[in-house]
């Protein structure tokens, strides 16, 4: 625990920070996703919705500390779930042209949707949003974790 | 299928490169075979595109099926099919070398990572190469550019400083590049690089057009270590892992070398870089000090690798006077050296892996007897070194010999001197270490009985030999089938108004 800054890993004592943090982060991660499904036709999408989704998470550890939050989102699920929104996104980008299209051409998932040309290039760039708004989530927090921690994070995990 | 080659050339890397650290998780052993088995998919789709362009000429490839100038188009002609080829079969070649070396130069739970960033890197390298829209090519610089950074961070001690300085003049090339860009579309509208080359004619005396392509040339020449831009490289590429010494030094100031091509001659019209900006002559010239600095800083070094660093900076000059005398011959031969150059920097650092990899020193005077000791390493390092001083049939004299013809067609005599020079300032450093190697002390005596003792044969492992020899070969096939490869790939490369 040495070097590991106090602040992030005990909880805070206050009520109020407690009390609005609790009220405060579903209302958050429910803003992101409303951001995250609206973004293709409206200001926002997976960037800003995965930063919206990190900044909740980075508030919970800001007011219940690192181990508390880490009890719930552990740094394996964040690298994990990092590459996984990648992944998405490209194998979206791979199905279109396993069926027959281009890469990325959202068209062509009409033939495993069946709903029409238009709805499968919306629901083909939501899905892709969804990858963008998973990684950014995971790489935010990462990067937050990384610094709040003076990069021993990972290395403690190790130990134990 | 074929029609997709293009497409599945940047995804199959990209795809495969995240499940890396998912099978690292599993079984560490496993991410060599994976990487390895990836990386012939784009070299396979390569050589298909490669094809295609031979018999039908050049196409584009739409992403997501949104006609350019709208959507981001991979645009396909001989000069992106070449190198297209060049950047796969070398990452394939490096990929199999690399299993020994990683193992030995790395900590076990870096190579996960380690062959993320890799794929990730040859990811970037080849999206620069294909694409045909310079915002995306922007995206692609900086995949390539980040992973490289992270790879040459995990090398020996010295190497979080190196990648430091690289990630600060790496990222003020980036900006200069995304700048440039940026006035480029406030100016015409358009990202698509056809597109450009149609609009940009009629508003090449504005200003905004001028200072586009100044950040352009600024940017490329930080990114392709042009001589006195070039001071992150020396360090960057000594204390980076071998593997990643030798992906990056063949490879990355290559492809920059090719995006400045493709700025000068094709977003912008030959013309506009030969007659309205008075930009080749500079470059021609940082080219000649980059050359003559680049041999006398390699003849004072005594660490192989360190000397290997400071050619590369030199052989970035010969590429750039190529494309700075701006006529067919010298074109041709900055082509012809994008591909030869890249072949014998690469198997001159796998050489230096193996070395460093049996012996654990890359001192030039601490390599005594290593013809008997690893012969087959020093006979490809002997073949590549004659390639480099330039003796025929070795590839390296034809590129040479083409950009003296350049050179003097253009009446540029300093250039041709300098090149020259640079050839006796090879013969020298390599022979130097040929001497070392070779014929230095003739018989080993032992010191305390005075008898002479027989060296016992130590060569490098299989999964590093075969790549060097594979290389080594490749080196002198070059040479001998170059006429065939300019006269059916590299003419049409070259802009038609040469």
């Amino acid at each position: 625990m040495t070097g590991v800054n106090d602040m992030m890993t005990k909880q805070s004592d206050d009520v109020i920070v407690k009390t609005l943090s609790r009220l405060l982060i579903p209302f958050m991660q429910v803003y992101a996703l409303y951001v995250l499904a609206h973004g293709h036709y409206s200001p926002g999408g997976g960037f800003q919705g995965g930063v919206i989704l990190a900044a909740s998470i980075i508030l919970f550890v800001i007011t219940f500390g690192i181990d508390n939050a880490l009890r719930r989102m552990s740094e394996k699920l964040n690298i994990i779930l990092c590459s996984a929104g990648v992944f998405i996104y490209a194998g979206i980008g791979l199905l279109c042209l396993i069926l027959g299209g281009n890469y990325l051409d959202y068209a062509e998932l009409d033939k495993i949707l069946h709903v029409g040309i238009a709805q499968a290039r919306s629901l083909g760039i939501l899905g892709i949003e969804v990858g963008v708004a998973i990684t950014v989530m995971a790489a935010a927090l990462s990067i937050f974790l990384d610094i709040s921690t003076g990069g021993e994070l990972s290395s403690k995990e190790k130990k134990t | 299928m074929v029609e997709q080659f293009a497409a599945l050339i940047i995804v199959a890397p990209l795809i495969a490169s995240l499940i890396v650290p998912l099978i690292g998780w599993r079984q560490k052993r496993l991410c060599y075979p994976w990487v390895v088995a990836v990386l012939v998919v784009p070299f396979i789709c390569s050589l298909g595109v490669l094809n295609t362009v031979l018999t039908t000429g050049k196409f584009s490839y739409r992403l997501g099926g949104w006609a350019p100038p709208w959507g981001i188009e991979y645009a396909i002609d001989h000069l992106n099919a070449f190198v297209l080829v060049i950047v796969t079969f070398i990452s394939l070649i490096i990929a199999v070398y690399s299993k020994k070396s990683v193992e030995k130069e790395l900590a076990e739970e870096k190579i996960a990572p380690f062959y993320t960033l890799f794929l990730l890197l040859v990811t970037g390298l080849l999206g620069i190469v294909i694409t045909g829209d310079v915002f995306n090519l922007f995206v692609f610089l900086e995949i390539s550019s980040l992973s490289c950074y992270a790879l040459i961070a995990i090398g020996e001690e010295g190497a979080p400083t190196a990648a430091f300085n690289y990630v600060i003049l790496g990222t003020i090339a980036a900006c200069f590049y995304l700048l440039g860009v940026g006035y480029l579309y406030i100016a015409t509208g358009s990202l698509n690089m056809a597109d450009l080359a149609n609009i940009l004619p009629s508003m090449y005396h504005s200003k905004v057009i001028l200072v586009a392509f100044a950040f352009f040339t600024v940017s490329l020449a930080i990114k392709g270590g042009l001589f006195p831009l070039h001071t992150w490289l020396p360090d960057a590429y000594y204390t980076a892992p071998s593997v990643v010494s030798a992906l990056i030094a063949s490879l990355m100031t290559k492809v920059s070398a090719y995006v400045m091509i493709r700025v000068m001659f094709t977003v912008f019209q030959p013309h506009f870089s030969v007659d309205i900006v008075p930009v080749l002559p500079i470059l021609g010239w940082m080219a000649v000090f980059a050359i003559l600095f680049g041999g006398i800083k390699a003849l004072a070094q005594t660490d192989l690798k360190r000397m290997l660093v400071y050619i590369v900076v030199a052989e970035v000059g010969y590429i750039i006077i190529g494309v700075s005398v701006a006529n067919r011959m010298g074109l041709t031969g900055a082509i012809l050296h994008i591909m030869n150059d890249a072949v014998m920097v690469a198997c001159l650092f796998l050489i230096v892996g193996a070395i460093f990899y049996k012996t654990g020193t890359r001192d030039i005077n601490k390599l005594h007897y290593l013809n008997k000791k690893m012969p087959f390493t020093m006979a490809a390092f002997t073949i590549t070194a004659l390639s480099m001083v330039g003796i025929p049939p070795a590839c390296g004299f034809f590129s040479k010999w083409y950009l003296i013809l350049g050179t003097i067609e253009a009446g540029q005599w300093v250039y041709a001197a300098a090149l020259l020079c640079s050839s006796l300032i090879n013969a020298v450093l390599f022979f130097r270490v040929i001497e070392c190697a070779y014929l230095k002390p003739l018989n080993p005596v032992n010191a305390h009985t005075g008898e002479t003792h027989m060296i016992q044969r130590d060569e490098a492992p299989l999964t590093m030999l075969a790549p060097i020899v594979i290389m080594a070969a490749l080196v002198i096939l070059l040479g001998m089938f170059s006429g065939n490869i300019i006269s059916s790939i590299i003419q049409f490369a070259v802009p038609a108004s040469f």
